[in-house]
């Protein structure tokens, strides 16, 4: 009985979290000019126009450039500093693990301000190396966190045999610990790509001008009023942020069954 | 150079890049910015560089600036109020449930995967004078005209709580699942009815995990400002608002940094409080 009240709860809560999202889906395939109930019928039309949206089209380009970047830049970082936390004993490690997450325990406005500042004050203003800047320092925290995580889980003792069979400490790096990681290195890349590609806060400070990101240009869009275009937009981007996370988990399966591990 | 040298030297290799990186990026700003609260904005517009103690004065006396900040860490103390009663129930039938717990984690954390934007705008399709509520209610006869729900206080919260559930559910559930499960039993062999196993077991021992979320939800929740621009009236600013308003519309500066270091400190001070007594490891099970 009192089981069934706590499934019956859970099951609302489970509601309330996808019915949003569940409706911006269905309103993106009304056939209605306003972006809104009711539906008059199916259509793409939405997903046309969206397709034939410049400006759309453009801050759809600019988050895809900014997003690899960023995970390619924070991923380094993040993997060379998780293997140092995880295979050597540093001393002052609680300190050093609590400095390389302080992105995240400040908040991303005062973040966002700081470095504005800064940077502006040594000359390099608002522009798309300072939103890189600022997209590899609070997604290097995330990264940190997952690629630490799933690292611990990999065992020495390959390694081990591998160097004991003669191998360099660089070559059991590329031919052992690098293929281990991969799975590891990929979801902290995924991790960065989907922070980066979502990040809103941070980004209204420090876009230059003219230049907008897929979620920065949705804001602009609803100064008006909710139109279809929108909705049509949130659906693409659900797909994915749905999709890349379950394709990323897909391969990484597929990885890690290839090296038997 | 001794092999032993080399071994200890090999992790500050690797380590520095990205100590760097956040030194450079967020620690040397943080600093800078302390220094530009005290400079001066001038009526000609440029900053003008010296110790002054304007932007303090008004930041810190000017009872406008002390509303909104209470107002924001009212939202932000209801919003993680009701993350609670909302996801501890929630977390606590992931943990306990007999079906696939993976499925069931992995739905709940996939609307956190979707875009906060998108999440945020979302609601003005259900509560919207056009949106989906008011067409029901409409449709059944109960309202013959649409209601105005949008844009208030009440909207910003519920923008919040949705933004933030998972945050609540993801750290409760990983302090749940540390549970030994048999512990319940040994207390109810013992004579406790169902409930009061789980009031004076259970729930102690998940407290870690309710004060990780908490943490999350009430610093996340007191830092947006995009959720009060997109869901809330023009009466429903947060301290980030002013802080975006200080620095981008104003373009006072030296007044925005006294302002983000005041939202830093006071959020700072709940963090600090937070790990002395419970350590940031239990907020980084939760996250990684």
């Amino acid at each position: 009985m009192g089981w069934q009240l706590i499934r019956g709860y859970a099951l609302l809560v489970y509601v309330f979290m996808f019915l949003p999202v569940a409706v911006v889906v269905l309103l993106s395939f009304n056939a209605s000019q306003f972006g809104s109930f009711p539906i008059t019928g199916f259509s793409f039309r939405w997903f046309i126009e969206l397709a034939q949206n410049d400006a759309i089209l453009r801050a759809f380009r600019t988050s895809m450039v900014l997003g690899l970047l960023t995970a390619l830049i924070s991923t380094t970082l993040g993997v060379l500093a998780s293997l140092a936390l995880v295979r050597y004993r540093v001393p002052g490690e609680n300190v050093i693990s609590t400095l390389l997450i302080a992105p995240i325990l400040v908040p991303e406005v005062v973040l966002a301000v700081a470095l504005l500042l800064f940077l502006n004050f040594l000359g390099i203003n608002k522009s798309f190396a300072l939103l890189l800047f600022g997209h590899v320092l609070f997604t290097l925290p995330f990264v940190i966190l997952v690629v630490q995580a799933r690292l611990i889980a990999i065992r020495r003792d390959v390694e081990e045999a591998a160097m004991s069979l003669g191998a360099s400490p660089v070559q059991t790096f590329f031919q052992i610990t690098l293929p281990l990681m991969l799975p590891a290195v990929l979801a902290g890349a995924l991790f960065a790509f989907t922070i980066s590609f979502d990040d809103i806060t941070g980004t209204l400070f420090w876009k230059p001008g003219g230049v907008e990101t897929v979620p920065t240009q949705i804001f602009a869009m609803l100064r008006n009023s909710i139109s279809p275009e929108i909705n049509a937009l949130g659906t693409v981007m659900i797909a994915m942020t749905v999709g890349l996370p379950l394709l990323g988990a897909a391969i990484a399966r597929t990885i890690s069954r290839k090296s038997g591990v | 150079m001794s092999i032993e040298a080399r071994e200890r030297r090999q992790p500050w290799i690797l380590l520095s890049p990205a100590l760097t990186t956040i030194g450079l990026l967020l620690f040397v700003p943080l600093l800078f910015i302390v220094v530009y609260s005290f400079w001066l904005r001038t009526a000609t517009g440029a900053d003008q560089a010296g110790f002054y103690l304007d932007n303090w004065r008004e930041a810190l006396s000017d009872p406008f600036y002390r509303d909104i900040l209470l107002f924001t860490l009212k939202i932000a103390a209801i919003t993680t109020l009701v993350c609670a009663v909302m996801g501890y129930p929630a977390a606590y039938f992931i943990a306990r449930s007999r079906g696939n717990k993976a499925i069931l984690l992995l739905l709940l954390m996939l609307p956190f995967w979707i875009s906060y934007i998108i999440r945020t705008m979302s609601w003005i399709n259900i509560l919207g004078v056009s949106g989906a509520l008011n067409s029901l209610l409409i449709w059944l006869g109960i309202i013959s005209e649409p209601m105005q729900m949008l844009y208030n206080q009440t909207t910003v919260i519920l923008g919040l709580v949705h933004f933030l559930l998972p945050f609540m559910i993801l750290n409760v559930f990983v302090s749940l699942e540390g549970i030994d499960v048999t512990l319940e039993d040994a207390a109810n062999s013992l004579g406790a009815t169902k409930w009061e196993a789980f009031l004076q077991v259970t729930l102690p021992l998940s407290l870690p995990g309710l004060a990780a979320g908490g943490l999350l939800c009430f610093v996340l929740g007191a830092g947006t400002y995009i959720t009060p621009l997109v869901l809330g009236g023009p009466t429903d600013a947060m301290f980030a608002n002013l802080v975006y308003e200080a620095i981008i519309t104003q373009l006072n500066w030296p007044l925005g940094s006294a302002l983000s270091l005041m939202l830093l400190v006071v959020l700072g001070v709940l963090v600090m409080i937070y790990n002395r007594y419970l350590g940031m490891a239990q907020l980084m099970k939760g996250l990684g």
